[in-house]
């Protein structure tokens, strides 16, 4: 960790946003943790995605459960609100506060311990409730705040280091998030920014649940030459099947797409998302095949990244509920409390 | 764009702005640290090493290093490194035990300096440590050249100038004051090894218009005007005073007439201030004494009346600039005259050489300036130097001190027979400030404090005497918050490509967003894809060499970096760091074998 401050001081020619905020604005406290830590520059990219989007600061809930990756939260948008659940225990907590105001982006930050091992179960059925969040796992394979234990996503054969290899299968976030019917699945690296900025700006506009599983090195404990998660290994084994670009509602497309070659993705505020393939036999559309595919490269070893499963259609914890479409501190409190007089309509609907 | 080559010491030379600007190449950031360590005997050695005369300059440089000052970049205003430069001189300690030793026994070489200016002294500063006799020919009755005469006393006391002079009289030079050289040919014959003309730009410029000659008694040449008033040959001027022209001797001529009895000075410029080429700071100074700087006159005619001056005739101008602000067109709008009882001419000086034989192999161009190679200052007659304003026309002290340290190299090269364009060349020294994990050995901490403003004596007190100094120089408080301003520019950020990992950590933290990694491309190419756009051309790319993960380049964008260290903070594999460079600009003594071997004995 570092214990100088960084300066207030910015590039006298930073851009601002259409709120008149530079990217300096979306910034939180300095980072605690070891220096060159992949989480960080996952921080660094929700800092630009958020600065990009002009999302309005207090209009966001962070919320993250225990661990390295759960530190974070404190190191972006420090004038947003923030929640620190229990080890495990942050989706709990973001579907309470999403059920009581779905007007406000979630943003969740969970790690692999965190989100694969004693928070799994919650991490599942968030999925399956479609909870409308951005959820985004920084992928280190170790507990790096227990001094580097494997956790439930070390792959087989990866070297501890100390020495010790690991011989349990890992827990995949993606291939589980695809089975349990997430409607947003991708996976990227820390150290690829270009890929990482536009997936969460898509992420925090999909409407539901949106998985981000990052690839993010813990430098102190598992960035050895014999680790599967180093920076090193995962430069040479990650393999982008799709480049996603995020194009806002107001944007005009510039990008040039081959004929063809582009998918575009209507996402529902009116932005959009253009899938470049870069594999030629992926669909990201289908579900089977992407998770065949996708299970097919991690066998052979390789990390396939972007955006590998989208799905604009489906319904999120509101619409299954049907739930009242506004926050509650909206609303009258007759409204929220209607009173006993109120009791005997509810009742009979069970009668 | 090709790797960086960062042994090259002009590479992180330019990194620090200041340094790089000044003439003299003095070591600002390290003697700003000294200052903020309270060891102001260590600051002022640091400035007189590289600019001789620290207290004279800390009050009259025409200091080039502030507006290259990065922290003007990053901020609006630089450091008030000049006013800092004082507070070293004003507070420095005895510090006779760390001059040079002069030896008893000289060499057997005389070398002639023609006037007691910056530059000629400086060459006596460099030289006598060689064991040199040195003699320096004043026509005036004191030494210190246009700084006694041209700068008045209330910007620079006598006893500043006569304690740094006297430190360099005080050497063993034979100062020989009152004593006008008339002929170079006479100086030659009397056998000198070498002789150093230093006898400035005395020359000031006439404005010869109707009435000139009729009005001479109140028609004054600036520089011989200041040089009677510091000389007490003139005392008084009329109330109402014109100066033509808006340098730095106009300034002087203004404030100095204010000194004298004029209660109402008019400083007349042809054109807008932009134009002006007089120091931000010595106009303020004027305008704060109610000087009336009046822009787009241009004289036409002094007015006679009942036998003497009684005023000016000038054009109003009107310009038509262009958007880079250049004059595309001008006109006449009409004319006025405003009444005057004297007018002082400031409109520029030059070099003039009436005792210069024509025969004696020293050579003159076109325009009657003497032929003087810009690097060693020797003329075409092998022991005749130049340096100063007699070299290259009017500059400032600052040059004239570059000029004599490199024309003492060339001088002590030329007498012991050497090539005096085989010169040492620059060297640098890089040692890191990385003392254990979060520990650097610099403060590097970013202070916003504002620039501190020089108090100065009320204008009731300054004006009862003409020698009352009107800056007062830096309080402690002031001068404890100046010093936090530096950025340390010297301290550089210094990258090992292979030992990068890609992490993007220095890339996420720079404040600055000075940082990049990136495919390499051409310099113009990657300037616009940076994280922040490189747009300031005169500040360097850094470029590194190949990364080993993906080939991509570490590029850095110098023009904004605040020194912060944040980068090598957060490098996981000290790929970055934060290294201070020195480096050693040679002088005379660097090129002598027994000084050498005495200066790295004491290191």
């Amino acid at each position: 960790m570092s214990y100088m401050r960084k300066p207030k001081i910015v590039h006298p020619g930073l851009k601002k946003n259409a709120l008149g905020l530079t990217r300096r604005d979306y910034e939180g406290a300095m980072s605690t943790l070891c220096a060159g830590c992949g989480h960080d520059s996952i921080t660094a990219g929700i800092i630009q995605a958020c600065f990009e989007l002009s999302v309005e600061p207090h209009r966001v809930a962070k919320v993250s459960g225990i661990g390295c990756s759960s530190k974070t939260p404190a190191y972006f948008l420090s004038a947003s609100h923030g929640f620190n659940a229990v080890h495990g225990r942050m989706p709990a907590v973001a579907t309470g506060a999403n059920a009581a105001n779905p007007d406000l982006y979630y943003i969740g930050v969970s790690g692999d311990g965190d989100s694969l091992s004693i928070g799994l179960g919650q991490f599942c059925h968030a999925m399956r409730r479609n909870l409308d969040m951005l959820y985004i796992i920084e992928n280190n394979g170790v507990y790096g705040l227990t001094k580097g234990q494997f956790s439930a996503s070390a792959d087989v054969g990866t070297k501890a280091k100390k020495g010790e290899t690991n011989e349990q299968p890992p827990i995949d976030p993606v291939l589980t998030a695809l089975a349990l019917g997430s409607t947003f699945v991708a996976r990227s690296f820390s150290g690829d920014k270009e890929q990482l900025v536009p997936l969460i700006k898509a992420g925090l506009k999909h409407k539901g649940f949106a998985l981000i599983d990052v690839l993010s090195p813990c430098v102190t404990f598992n960035d050895h030459e014999d680790s599967t998660k180093s920076y090193a290994f995962t430069r040479q084994h990650y393999h982008p099947a799709l480049e996603a670009d995020f194009v806002q509602p107001a944007d005009e497309i510039m990008a040039d797409y081959d004929a063809g070659a582009a998918i575009e993705i209507d996402l529902h505020d009116g932005s959009r998302i253009m899938l470049r393939k870069t594999a030629p036999d992926y669909d990201a559309q289908n579900r089977g095949l992407a998770f065949a595919y996708i299970k097919d490269k991690l066998r052979l070893g390789e990390y396939l990244t972007g955006l590998l499963f989208v799905d604009e259609d489906g319904r999120d914890m509101h619409a299954v509920n049907q739930t009242v479409s506004q926050p509650l501190n909206s609303l009258d409190w007759d409204a929220v409390c209607p009173g006993s007089s109120a009791m005997p309509g509810i009742l009979s609907r069970y009668s | 764009m090709k790797p960086t080559d960062t042994s090259n010491p002009d590479y992180f030379h330019r990194v620090v702005d200041c340094q790089w600007a000044c003439p003299a190449h003095t070591d600002v950031p390290e003697y700003i640290r000294l200052i903020a360590q309270g060891r102001l005997t260590d600051a002022y050695m640091v400035n007189r090493e590289s600019n001789v005369f620290p207290g004279i300059l800390g009050r009259v440089c025409d200091r080039p290093c502030e507006p290259a000052c990065r922290r003007g970049r990053v901020e609006d205003k630089p450091v008030a490194i000049c006013r800092l430069k004082r507070v070293a001189a004003d507070l420095k300690r005895d510090f006779k035990d760390r001059l040079p030793i002069i030896p008893a026994a000289k060499n057997g070489k005389r070398v002639a300096c023609i006037g007691a200016g910056p530059a000629s002294l400086t060459v006596a500063n460099d030289l006598m440590p060689l064991g040199y006799e040195v003699t320096v020919f004043e026509a005036l009755r004191s030494p210190g050249g246009l700084m006694r005469a041209n700068i008045p006393a209330f910007r620079l006391p006598a006893e500043v100038l006569d304690n740094e002079i006297g430190v360099i009289v005080g050497m063993g030079v034979d100062l020989r004051l009152g004593h006008r050289v008339d002929s170079l040919a006479g100086m030659l014959a009397e056998g000198w090894d070498a002789i150093f003309v230093g006898s400035g730009a005395p020359h000031g410029k006439d404005l010869k218009l109707p009435g000139r000659d009729e009005c001479a008694a109140n028609i004054h040449i600036g520089i011989d005007w200041l040089g009677s008033v510091a000389f007490e040959h003139i005392d008084k001027i009329g109330e109402r005073v014109l100066i033509i022209g808006v340098g730095n001797t106009a300034m002087d001529c203004c404030r100095s007439s204010l000194r004298l009895g004029a209660t109402e000075v008019k400083v007349m410029a042809r054109k807008p201030r932009d134009f002006f080429k007089a120091s931000e700071w010595e106009l303020e100074d004027a305008e704060e004494e109610n000087v009336e700087i009046i822009v787009n006159h241009s004289p036409t005619e002094f007015v006679m009346e009942g036998g003497r001056l009684a005023g000016m005739r000038f054009e109003m101008m009107e310009y038509e600039l262009d958007d880079a602000g250049g004059i595309v067109s001008q006109r006449v709008t009409g004319e006025r005259v405003i009444p005057c009882d004297d007018v002082v001419l400031a409109i520029g000086q030059e070099n003039a050489f009436p005792w210069i034989e024509r025969d004696l192999g020293v050579e003159f161009d076109k325009w009657d300036v003497p032929v003087v190679d810009s690097a060693t200052f020797q003329s075409t007659r092998p022991e005749v130097f130049f340096g100063g304003d007699s070299a290259f026309g009017p500059k400032n002290i600052i040059w004239a001190v570059e000029h004599g340290h490199q024309a003492a190299v060339s001088i002590h090269k030329h007498c012991h027979g050497q090539s005096v364009e085989e010169r040492l060349p620059v060297t640098m020294n890089l040692s890191s400030r990385k003392m254990g994990i979060h520990e650097w050995s610099y403060k590097n901490d970013y202070n916003p404090a504002e620039r501190r403003l020089m108090p100065h004596v009320s204008l009731a007190e300054r004006f009862k005497k003409l020698n009352v100094e009107v800056e007062l120089g830096f309080t402690a408080e002031q001068a404890d918050a100046e010093v936090q301003r530096c950025l340390n520019c010297d301290i550089q950020t210094v990258f090992t490509d292979h030992l990068c990992i890609e992490c993007d950590a220095c890339i996420d933290i720079c404040p600055t967003d000075c940082l990049t990694i990136i495919r390499n491309a051409p310099e113009d190419e990657l300037r616009q894809r940076l994280k922040a756009p490189a747009d300031n051309p005169d500040q360097q790319l850094f470029v590194s060499g190949p990364l080993k993960h993906t080939s991509r380049v570490m590029v850095k964008d110098e023009n904004l970096c605040v020194h912060c260290g944040l980068c090598a903070e957060r490098c996981p594999t000290a790929a970055w760091d934060m290294q201070k460079t020195h480096f050693d600009f040679p002088y005379a003594t660097d090129e002598d074998e027994a000084c050498r071997s005495r200066k790295l004995r004491s290191a």
